[in-house]
């Protein structure tokens, strides 16, 4: 049983999703649904933790042996984002059925499970396979499932982000699909680990240089990593609360792996450094995400909308800790990930209070609201001081590495460019923290707070951002070994 | 000259690609859009299909006498691609319909205007 | 376990376990405050106990958890920050018994909010004070500057929000700006954090770095209200004035001067600071900040305004002697820190009296106002006499160092500069008393029965003038403890 746990890992939800369509309406798919995550996410802490003692898992697909058959390849670096991927999906799950209940009618929330189940198996197959074009397969469970869950949300503005975002995602997709063709058509192989021994000798090749440079583009659209990322403000803000909650805290961190896996990987190293100057791009790329994407949440009146900026300007930091690379820089990026996962999840999460309560999420509309829902508005203050980067909480922790990491580099204009841009943070949080605190409402009828199963939600995210923000060895050493062993291609 | 000809099948993948990503960048209906986006696809269905072929060789079953087989494997490929392909196709049609609904129009000017305008 | 040093927990956890009792008894008034000023009388127990224990040669030091690898949150009782400590624990009681009169007597409303986030910041202050290394003072610094903001906004007007947005951007924007890398690149420079006797630099670190290190620090810690730094100050004193008085005369501004003075003894060193050309430009700098925050307090109206001022240009008095990097200069920096805090919580004590009792807020409206207000002008005239620096009262002693340490390091236009300012001084301080008493033929205006302010407040403001006075003539504990800062063994 325990061999199989690789495979265990993604067919769960995967064949849970059809089981949670028998179930039905309402609570029993709620419930069937938030156990079939709960117990992928103890499969993905256990990986971890077998990952971290006895050394990468290897799961040969139904007995094939790796270069012919389909392999399932867990190391540190992939089991670290189950981790965050089957997690948040738990902490979402939680909330979901009292979120939902005012945004989705009663007889699509079945359905919406069902999605909610394949979307998760999507991602956590891009994360568990060793095969390229396993990838694929699984990006398209992911991304369709995905539109669909947009698709639900409350306004017919909707439909029409889920569309575009289809759009979108389908060339994203079909780009990965171009470049994984290349490399089979120059190495005939789409084992990852074979590529990588194979794709160094085949390097000169045009083809090659082809292959990884659809494979950026197509992975820097599912990543939202200006300027590809136009989809993400309409999608995120559009989505079900709780749904945005999810993706905002898994999808992009799936695509930022597979840009790590790509370039780390499975692409010879002289591929990122010396042909095209990767790095630097990376670096430009990212600060001016930062900061347009900071820039632009400033002025957002829906705040939903603002936070969903603010995933792009953090999107952003993680890629300029890829560009400054190294191990430090890598591990800047991996804490950074589980990081960023934590205080999107809560901001996201008490927005899906407020939106329960009060219906919408606009600056006006939150006016008062730290007296009317203190539980719920204390989470987006925590949240957002997190995101600042305020010492004690997970977010300082990131900063901390990322400014090291740039610092060690010797890159002193990025050093205070990473810092002004956490000081834009400072100003799109402040402004909705005095909307919520200084500020009296319009009307003065009472709200009540948030549903229970969302407030416990919100709490556990509360209590993970200041306790990784205390305790880091977690992050700190599996970012660190993760890193180590990439950079330096250890097995 | 002969390189040209001989790989003619990649020509008509990159004429097809370019034909199918500009409908999707051009075209303001959701419709053609989506057909747009089906042609980009197949163009790399075909280029993966084609690099499968070798010249002289048959079908990879085992025969007698037979020494040149085509490369299955980029069939099997691109058949789970033209699945995902349709699953893509219908779900954006699905949409469709019910942005025709909501919206009354399938023209992305028209659906962007009134988003504005309410 | 050695018992006596885990009193330095207790002095922490103290205020936080009041924030707790606090908050538990927010309807019932009197015993929230009793909880209050008990905390106080407590706190200043432990810091007494603390400070004998200290000077019977314990070593008292805590460790409490590594955040990062090599970078702990510790704490550990040396002669600088028991300074900080007693002066804080000292006047945190005080300071309640005047809040009590002075809060009731204004009718404040969110008087529990008040009551918590004051002893959340006591707390934040205990721990800067007996910070072991620079990233948990760090910590505790970005933790004082949060928990003030809400005192600051107290009043919730459209004024008091634009002045703590003034307040926590200009603290929260430098200390990540500018403090934090200059941390950061320390640590990786040094390999420690600790705050170390001679300071932590190896000896072959490039000038040019230590001089970007200095300005990054000393501009960094915006607490210390160097200017071009040090508008959050006066945009903070539409705080009530309790707040105004321990935190923006003693807590706040102090933690600032004190970070600097552990800063630049214990990380850079005397030795290597006098070797650091820029340190020449930044003593200018502060020199200048003196005089003319002197200038602008004289053209102002409002009382607490020309205080403000006033605080910014005592702090650069500290600033400077800091900064001349003679042992002198440092204990009279450390003098100053004490007896500037008695006098100006002093002052700020009688301009919340005189705003309770009368209603007044500019200087120009308070001629006459001796006759009806006796003891409070009284102890205003003392504390005015403190800041100035005359005989009988403790400003003298820390005025007398730092113009023996001008002079023992030639700088002859610095010790005009102190001089200049200490007549400024005299200038917009002592008129205010003096046409209090004496009106002279001015209308004394209105007719309106004035007395005295609530009697909690007077015994507060009594109690302060007389600490000014006693500790002119009782100077000696003082002086062992600042004599002990550069003894070996501490730390």
């Amino acid at each position: 049983m325990l061999s199989h746990l690789p495979i265990l890992q993604v067919i769960l939800p995967l064949l849970g999703a059809p089981a949670c369509l028998i179930l039905g309406r309402g609570k029993l798919a709620w419930l069937f649904a938030l156990l079939v995550s709960t117990l992928s996410f103890c499969i993905a802490a256990t990986l971890l933790y077998t990952v971290y003692h006895h050394g990468v898992i290897s799961y040969a697909l139904g007995g094939w042996q790796a270069p012919w058959g389909i392999e399932y390849r867990i190391d540190l670096l992939n089991a670290w984002l189950l981790v965050i991927v089957s997690g948040s999906s738990t902490i979402s799950l939680l909330a979901a059925q009292s979120s939902i209940s005012s945004e989705i009618a009663l007889d699509k929330q079945g359905l919406f499970y069902v999605a909610w189940l394949l979307c998760l198996a999507g991602l956590l197959g891009i994360l568990a396979t060793g095969d390229a074009f396993n990838v694929f397969v699984f990006l398209e469970i992911s991304s369709l499932s995905t539109y669909t869950l947009i698709s639900l949300g409350p306004n017919r503005q909707s439909l029409w982000a889920a569309f575009r975002y289809l759009i979108m995602g389908t060339i994203g997709a079909t780009f990965i699909l171009i470049g994984i063709g290349f490399m089979y058509i120059m190495t005939g192989t789409l084992n990852m680990a074979d590529l990588a021994e194979r794709l160094p000798s085949a390097s000169e090749s045009p083809t090659v240089f082809a292959a990884y440079a659809f494979i950026l583009v197509g992975i820097s659209l599912k990543l939202a990593l200006f300027p590809l990322h136009l989809w993400l403000p309409n999608a995120y803000s559009q989505a079900p609360s709780i749904v945005t909650t999810f993706l905002a805290a898994s999808a992009t961190k799936v695509a930022l792996y597979l840009l790590i896996r790509f370039t780390y990987t499975i692409f010879p190293s002289e591929f990122s450094q010396f042909i095209i100057p990767l790095a630097d791009i990376f670096v430009a790329l990212g600060i001016v995400a930062v900061f347009s994407a900071s820039i632009a949440a400033i002025y957002q009146e829906e705040i939903k909308r603002a936070i969903a900026y603010s995933s792009i300007a953090q999107i952003g930091y993680m890629v300029i800790g890829l560009g400054i690379g190294g191990v430090l820089g890598l591990q800047a990026t991996l804490i950074h990930v589980f990081n960023h996962a934590l205080m999107k999840a809560t901001l996201f999460m008490a927005l899906a209070g407020i939106a329960v309560r009060i219906g919408a999420t606009t600056l006006t509309s939150m006016q008062g609201l730290g007296r009317k829902m203190p539980w719920t508005s204390f989470g987006f203050v925590a949240g957002g001081l997190s995101l600042i980067g305020v010492p004690l909480t997970a977010g300082f922790i990131s900063k901390w590495y990322l400014v090291s990491a740039a610092a060690l580099a010797g890159r002193w204009p990025l050093v205070f460019l990473i810092l002004l841009g956490s000081l834009l943070a400072i100003i799109y949080i402040w402004r909705v923290v005095e909307a919520l605190y200084f500020k009296s409402a319009a009307d003065n009828s009472p709200v009540k707070e948030a549903p229970l199963t969302m407030l416990i939600a919100l709490w556990l995210l509360i209590l993970g951002n200041v306790y990784f923000g205390i305790d880091t060895r977690l992050p700190v050493s599996i970012s660190y070994e993760a890193a180590a062993a990439l950079v330096e291609g250890r097995p | 000259m002969t390189q040209l000809f001989t790989h003619y099948n990649y020509w008509i993948v990159v004429v097809l690609m370019m034909a199918g990503f500009f409908i999707v960048i051009a075209q303001g209906n959701l419709v053609k859009k989506l057909i747009g986006l089906n042609i980009f696809q197949t163009s790399v269905f075909i280029l993966y299909i084609s690099s499968g072929k070798i010249t002289g060789g048959t079908a990879p079953i085992l025969q007698e006498g037979i020494t040149v087989y085509s490369n299955p494997l980029p069939h099997v490929l691109i058949l789970t691609a033209i699945v995902v392909g349709i699953a893509t196709t219908a779900l954006g049609l699905a949409l469709v319909i019910r942005i025709k609904k909501a919206y009354g129009t399938i023209e992305e000017s028209e659906i962007q205007q009134r988003d504005h305008t309410c | 376990m050695d018992t006596t040093a885990m009193l330095i927990d207790v002095a922490i956890l103290t205020p936080i376990i009041a924030v707790v009792g606090i908050l538990a008894f927010s309807k019932k008034p009197n015993l929230r405050e009793a909880i209050s000023l008990i905390a106080g009388v407590t706190l200043l127990a432990i810091n007494l106990k603390l400070y004998s224990s200290f000077n019977h040669g314990e070593v008292l030091s805590r460790q409490w958890l590594e955040i990062l690898p090599g970078l702990n949150l510790s704490f550990r009782v040396d002669a600088l920050g028991l300074l900080f400590g007693l002066v804080a624990s000292l006047l945190w009681p005080i300071t309640t018994l005047y809040a009590i009169g002075y809060m009731r007597g204004h009718n404040e409303d969110h008087q529990t909010r008040f009551y918590a986030c004051f002893a959340i910041a006591i707390a934040a202050v205990m721990a800067i004070a007996y910070a072991e290394n620079l990233f948990t003072l760090f910590i505790f610094y970005e933790v004082l500057s949060l928990c003030t903001y809400p005192l600051v906004t107290h009043a919730g007007t459209e004024k008091a929000k634009k002045g703590g947005r003034v307040y926590l951007g200009i603290l929260m924007g430098t200390s990540i700006a500018f403090f934090l890398p200059a941390i950061i690149i320390t640590w990786l420079v040094a390999g420690t954090l600790d705050f170390q006797q001679g300071g932590i630099f190896p000896e072959q670190t490039p000038i040019a770095l230590l001089s970007l290190l200095l300005v990054l620090f000393v501009f960094g810690v915006a607490k210390a209200a160097v200017m071009p730094f040090h508008r959050w100050l006066p945009a903070a004193m539409v705080a009530p004035t309790p707040v105004s008085a321990l935190l923006h005369a003693v807590a706040v501004v102090k933690a600032g001067v004190f970070s600097l003075i552990k800063i630049l003894v214990f990380i850079f060193g005397l030795d290597t600071l006098q070797q650091i050309p820029v340190s020449d430009y930044l003593l200018y700098l502060a020199g200048a900040g003196v005089v003319l925050a002197s200038l602008i307090a004289m053209r102002q109206d409002n009382l607490k305004a020309r205080l403000a001022y006033s605080t910014i240009s005592q702090l650069g008095y500290i600033t400077v002697g800091v900064l001349l990097a003679v042992e002198s200069g440092v204990m009279g920096s450390a003098m100053h820190i004490a007896t500037h805090a008695l006098g100006k919580i002093t002052l700020f004590f009688c301009a919340g009296a005189i705003l309770v009792a009368s209603h007044k807020s500019e200087i120009s409206s308070m001629v006459g106002l001796g006759r009806s207000m006796p003891i409070t002008m009284t102890a205003f005239f003392i504390a005015s006499l403190s800041i100035i620096g005359l005989p009988p009262t403790a400003g003298t002693w820390s005025k007398w160092w730092l113009l023996t340490a001008t002079l023992e390091t030639d700088h002859l236009i610095l010790m005009g500069v102190l001089i200049l300012s200490s007549l400024l001084n005299i200038a917009y301080l002592l008129p205010i008393p003096l046409r209090a008493f004496f009106p002279g033929k001015q209308a004394v205006s209105g007719p309106v029965a004035i007395h005295e302010a609530p009697p909690a407040a007077l015994i507060a403001l009594c109690s302060t003038a007389l600490a000014c006075v006693l500790l002119f003539f009782f100077p000696n504990p003082l002086f062992e403890l600042v004599s002990q800062i550069f003894s070996e063994g501490t730390p």
